[in-house]
C-alpha cells in the first residue's frame, strides 16, 4: 500500500459541490471538458503520484543531489520518474494547444498538481519552476523567442528555473546587481544569483533559466530590471542544445527540508558572460514578474495544502494502530480513541478541507476571468484574484505549520524519530511560509496593494459575498450553528476592516504591525466560509438521499469543529488589530 | 487480427472492504472502484501485441451496470480501440458473463481473447476457462509470457511446480497472472482522447443470452479477528497442544 493515496472523494466533491466545474466549463465555452472528464484524469494521476512519485519521496530526503564535477547530480530514481511523467504528459495540462498543451482549467490544473505536491514535495518544485518559467516565455516574449522555447517547456522535455534572487536582494528585489550588456543578437549576463531551485540537474537535455538583470542604461531601482532566457545549453540550427552557456551551478545548499530540491547558487559570465534573450521590452522585468506572481504564490499555497495531506493520511494511519492502554473490560485502545488525539487529527483534516477548498476556489477565478462576457465582470474576477493570491499562500502556508506540526505530535516520541516519516514533512513545511514572498511580504500585499489601495473596495465585496452565504444558512436549521460561528467571524473581518482603512490612512507603521494578524483572520474567515459552503450542499445531497451519507455527514462534522475550533482565532486577532501598531513598534531598537 | 479484452469492474485494491451489517454481501455503497489488476494486465499484453503489430484492433468489453463504463473509458485511455458494455443491472456470476462474452466472440470473430485469471472480488478464476469450453477454443491461463507466432498461440503458464509452456491453435483464450507485464499509467492526452471512441452498450437480449443465476449467496463474513498467541513453557506441552488443541499434526 503507498505513502500516499489521492483524497479523490474530496477532490472530486469539491471540485462539483463548491467550483460547480461542469458550469465553470461550460461557461468557458469548453465543451469537451466536464467533471467526468476531472474524475477520469484525477483517477489516474492520482495513480501516478501514489505509485511513481509518493516513493521516492523518502528517499530524496536521504539521498539529497550533489555537485559533480560536470553539474548537478539529483536524488537516484529521480531522472526515471521524471522521464515517465513527461511521457505521460502531465505538464503539459493547462497550456495552450498552439504550443502542445492540453488547454484545460486552471482549477484543474490546481486539482492534479496537489498530487505532485502532496505524493512528493521536493520533486513537485521542478514542475512548479518550470511552469512559472514557461508562463513568462508565454506571456511577455515575443513570437520568435516564444517558438523557439515554449515547445519543449511545455512538454516538459526541458526545465525551467527561476532567477531573481541575489545574496543582498531577497525581499527587495529592486536591489539586484546581476548585469545584461548588448552583444550582437542577445546579451551577456553576469552576476550570481542564490536560492535558485532546481538550478541544475540531469534529467533533461537542457534548461531554461530565466534571469533578471539590469541593462547598462537602467534607470535606478524597481524600474530599471530586464527579464532574459539563458539557458543551459545553447541551441544550433536544429533547435538541439549544443554548445555549454556559460551559467553554473557553484553550489547546493544544505537546508532543514526540501532536500531533493537542488536549492542553488548560479553564477553567470564567470568566463566572459552567459548568453541571453531579453523577453519583451528592457526595463519591464518586475511588472512581467508581477503576472506570473499570482499563480506562482497560490501554487505555493497549494503546496501548504499538499504537505498537510500528506502528514495528515501518516497521522491517522499511526493513530489507528498505535495501541496505548487498555479498558476496564480488558480490550486494548488504538489512541485514535482518545479524544486529545481526535481533537488534533479533526483540526488536521478541518484546517484541510478549508485549505483545499479556498485553494480552488481562488484557482477557479482565472478562469472565470478568461471566460467572462465582458469588461466589468473580468475586472471582478480579476480583482478576486488579486484578492485572494496572498490568502492563499500566506493562510494556507502558515496553517500548514500547525498541521505538520501535529502530524508529529500524534506520532508521539516516533514522531520525532525520523525513520517514521512524519518529521519529514514536518522540516518540507518550513520553507513555505518563507519562499516566494514571505508571510510577512505576503500580508503587507494584501494590506497595502489590495485593500489600502483601492479604499477597501474589494474586500467588501468578499466580505459582502460571505455575509449572504451567513445570512442563507441562517436560514438552514442543521446550519445555524454553523452561521453562527461564520457571521461572528465575519463582523470580525468587517471591524478589522473598517479599523484598517482608518488607522491605515492614519499611521505609517499600523499596516505593517498587523499585517499578519490581519491577514490570517482574513484567512480562517475564508476558511470557514469555503467549509460551510461545502457543508451546506453536502447536507442537501444527504437529505435528498443521493451519495454515501457517511461521507457528506463527515463534511458537515469537520465543518462543524472548522467552526468551534479554528474561526474563533478570528476573534483574538481582531482584539490584536484593533490594540493598534504601538506596543509592536515603541520599544526602543536598544533594548532588544 | 482482432483482440478481444474483457475487463471487469471490482473494488478498488486500497479499499479496506467491509460486509455488511446483515452479512448479505460486501458494503460497495460509493466505495472506490477500479478496473480489476489482472484485467489491466490483460489490457496491457493486448496494447503491447497490438503495438508489435500483431493485432490490428483491441476492442475492450466488459459486463455490468452503466458504471462499468469509467473502466471501459480507462483501458481506451490506455490504448483499446472501442468498447463494448453489455448492460446488466447486476454483475452476474461467471457461467452468465462467459455466456454473454461467447456471443461477443462470435460476432467480433478475433484471434485471441485476453482475459484477467480472476477477479480479486470474487477471486473465482473460472470465466476465462468456461468462455473456452462454450466458445470451443482452446485455453491457456495463468500466462506468465505470451507469444503469438503465425496461426499459433505460444502461452507459458505459471503451474504449482513451475512454468509449463503450451501452443496453442489461434484463435484461443488467454488469462493473464500477475507477472506477464507490468501495466503502462495512461496519458493525459490519451485520457482525453478516450472520451471520444466508440463505446457500443449491449443488452443480454440483443446478444440472445437469458441470464439464469445459478448461484445463490447466503452470507459474507469478515475473516475472524486475529487471537492472541499463547506461550507454552516445555515443548511437550507444545506438542500436546499441537495435537489436541489446533489439531494440526
Amino acid at each position: 500500500m503507498s505513502e500516499y493515496l489521492h483524497p479523490y472523494r474530496d477532490v472530486t466533491f469539491a471540485l462539483r459541490e463548491l467550483v460547480d466545474f461542469d458550469a465553470l466549463c461550460e461557461s468557458a465555452g469548453l465543451n469537451e471538458v466536464n467533471a467526468e472528464l476531472a474524475d477520469a484524469i484525477l483517477e489516474e494521476a492520482g495513480k501516478f503520484g501514489s505509485d511513481v512519485w509518493a516513493p521516492l519521496n523518502r528517499q530524496g530526503d536521504l539521498h539529497p543531489p550533489r555537485v559533480e564535477s560536470d553539474g548537478v547530480q539529483e536524488t537516484p530514481g529521480f531522472a526515471d520518474a521524471y522521464r515517465s511523467f513527461v511521457e505521460s504528459g502531465w505538464p503539459t495540462l493547462t497550456f495552450p494547444e498552439s504550443f502542445g498543451g492540453q488547454a484545460l482549467p486552471n482549477v484543474l490544473g490546481t486539482a492534479v498538481n496537489e498530487i505532485w505536491q502532496s505524493a512528493n514535495l521536493a520533486f513537485g518544485l521542478c514542475p512548479l519552476l518550470t511552469q512559472g518559467a514557461t508562463e513568462a516565455i508565454l506571456h511577455h516574449a515575443d513570437e520568435a523567442l516564444k517558438a523557439i522555447w515554449l515547445p519543449k517547456l511545455v512538454s516538459g522535455e526541458w526545465t525551467g528555473t527561476m532567477n531573481l534572487t541575489e545574496p543582498n536582494a531577497g525581499s527587495d528585489l529592486a536591489a539586484i546587481t546581476t548585469r545584461a550588456v548588448p552583444n550582437g543578437d542577445h546579451y551577456l549576463i553576469t552576476g550570481q544569483k542564490i536560492f535558485i531551485t532546481w538550478g541544475d540537474h540531469r534529467m533533461t537535455p537542457n534548461i531554461v533559466h530565466l534571469v533578471l538583470a539590469r541593462l547598462p542604461d537602467a534607470p535606478a531601482g524597481v524600474k530599471g530590471i530586464s527579464l532574459f532566457i539563458v539557458p543551459k545549453f545553447l541551441l544550433d540550427e536544429q533547435g538541439e542544445p549544443s554548445v555549454r552557456n556559460d551559467a553554473y551551478c557553484v553550489s547546493i545548499e544544505h537546508k532543514l527540508g526540501i532536500h531533493a530540491s537542488p536549492t542553488c547558487t548560479m553564477s553567470f559570465g564567470d568566463n566572459g558572460g552567459a548568453v541571453g534573450y531579453l523577453v519583451g521590452e528592457p526595463h519591464q522585468g518586475l511588472p512581467y514578474m508581477f503576472t506570473m506572481m499570482n499563480h506562482a504564490r497560490q501554487s505555493v499555497g497549494l503546496q501548504g495544502l499538499a504537505i498537510s495531506e500528506r502528514s495528515y493520511q501518516q497521522a491517522v494511519a499511526y493513530a489507528r494502530e498505535r495501541v496505548q492502554g487498555t479498558t476496564k473490560d480488558g480490550r486494548k485502545i488504538a489512541i485514535i480513541e482518545f479524544p486529545d488525539v481526535r481533537r488534533m487529527l479533526m483540526q488536521m483534516r478541518a484546517s484541510i478541507e478549508a485549505m483545499r477548498g479556498l485553494a480552488l476556489l481562488a484557482a477557479a477565478e482565472t478562469d472565470r476571468a478568461k471566460a467572462s462576457d465582458d469588461e466589468v465582470q473580468a475586472s471582478r474576477h480579476h480583482e478576486r484574484i488579486e484578492l485572494f493570491t496572498p490568502i492563499v499562500k500566506g493562510w494556507l502556508t502558515e496553517l500548514s505549520q500547525e498541521v505538520t506540526y501535529l502530524g508529529v505530535q500524534v506520532h508521539g516520541g516516533m514522531g520525532f524519530i525520523e525513520e517514521t516519516g512524519s518529521a519529514q514533512h514536518y522540516r518540507d513545511a518550513r520553507i513555505l511560509t518563507i519562499y516566494e514572498g514571505t508571510t510577512g511580504i505576503q500580508s503587507l500585499d494584501l494590506v497595502g496593494r489590495k485593500i489600502l489601495r483601492n479604499q477597501g473596495v474589494a474586500i467588501n465585496g468578499l466580505l459582502d459575498e460571505i455575509d449572504d452565504c451567513a445570512r442563507q444558512l441562517a436560514s438552514e436549521p442543521e446550519m445555524s450553528v454553523l452561521a453562527e460561528r461564520l457571521s461572528k467571524a465575519l463582523d470580525a473581518g468587517r471591524q478589522a476592516t473598517g479599523w484598517l482603512l482608518e488607522e491605515g490612512a492614519r499611521t505609517a507603521w499600523a499596516p505593517g504591525a498587523v499585517g499578519v494578524p490581519f491577514m490570517m483572520l482574513m484567512g480562517y474567515l475564508c476558511g470557514g466560509w469555503v467549509s460551510c459552503r461545502m457543508a451546506q450542499r453536502a447536507a442537501e445531497r444527504a437529505a435528498s438521499g443521493e451519495g454515501d451519507t457517511e461521507f457528506l455527514h463527515a463534511k458537515v462534522t469537520t465543518a462543524r469543529f472548522y467552526c468551534e475550533h479554528l474561526l474563533p482565532r478570528t476573534q483574538g486577532l481582531l482584539e490584536t488589530i484593533l490594540s493598534g501598531s504601538e506596543s509592536v513598534m515603541s520599544l526602543p531598537e536598544a533594548q532588544f | 487480427m482482432k483482440l478481444l479484452v474483457c475487463v471487469k469492474r471490482v473494488i478498488d485494491y486500497n479499499v479496506k472492504v467491509r460486509v455488511k451489517a446483515d452479512n448479505s454481501d460486501v458494503d460497495l455503497a460509493n466505495v472506490k472502484m477500479a478496473l480489476n489488476p489482472f484485467c489491466e494486465i490483460a489490457v496491457e499484453e493486448a496494447i503491447r501485441l497490438k503495438e508489435a503489430g500483431v493485432a490490428s484492433e483491441v476492442i475492450v468489453v466488459s459486463v455490468g451496470p452503466k458504471a462499468v463504463q469509467e473502466q471501459l473509458r480507462t483501458a481506451m485511455a490506455l490504448g483499446a480501440d472501442r468498447a463494448i458494455q453489455i448492460d446488466t443491472d447486476t454483475m452476474p456470476e461467471p457461467l452468465d458473463v462467459a455466456k454473454l462474452l461467447a456471443r461477443v466472440v462470435e460476432q467480433e470473430q478475433p484471434g485471441l481473447v485476453i482475459l484477467g485469471k480472476q477477479s480479486i472480488d470474487s477471486d473465482n478464476n473460472q470465466t476465462g476457462q468456461m468462455l473456452a469450453a462454450l466458445t470451443g477454443r482452446p485455453q491457456g491461463t495463468f500466462a506468465y509470457a505470451l507469444k503469438v507466432e503465425g496461426d499459433k498461440a505460444v502461452v507459458t503458464r505459471e503451474v504449482d511446480g513451475g512454468l509449463r509452456t503450451l501452443s496453442l491453435q489461434l484463435p484461443a483464450i488467454v488469462t493473464t497472472d500477475l507477472r506477464l507485464n507490468e501495466p503502462r499509467y495512461a496519458k493525459l492526452p490519451d485520457i482525453m482522447k478516450a472520451k471520444k471512441k466508440p463505446l457500443e452498450v449491449k443488452t443480454p437480449a440483443d446478444l440472445g443470452v437469458e441470464l439464469k443465476r445459478h448461484i445463490i449467496q447466503l452470507k459474507v463474513e469478515a475473516p475472524a479477528a486475529r487471537k492472541a498467541g499463547i506461550r507454552v513453557d516445555s515443548v511437550d506441552a507444545l506438542i500436546d497442544k499441537l495435537k489436541h488443541e489446533a489439531k494440526v499434526i
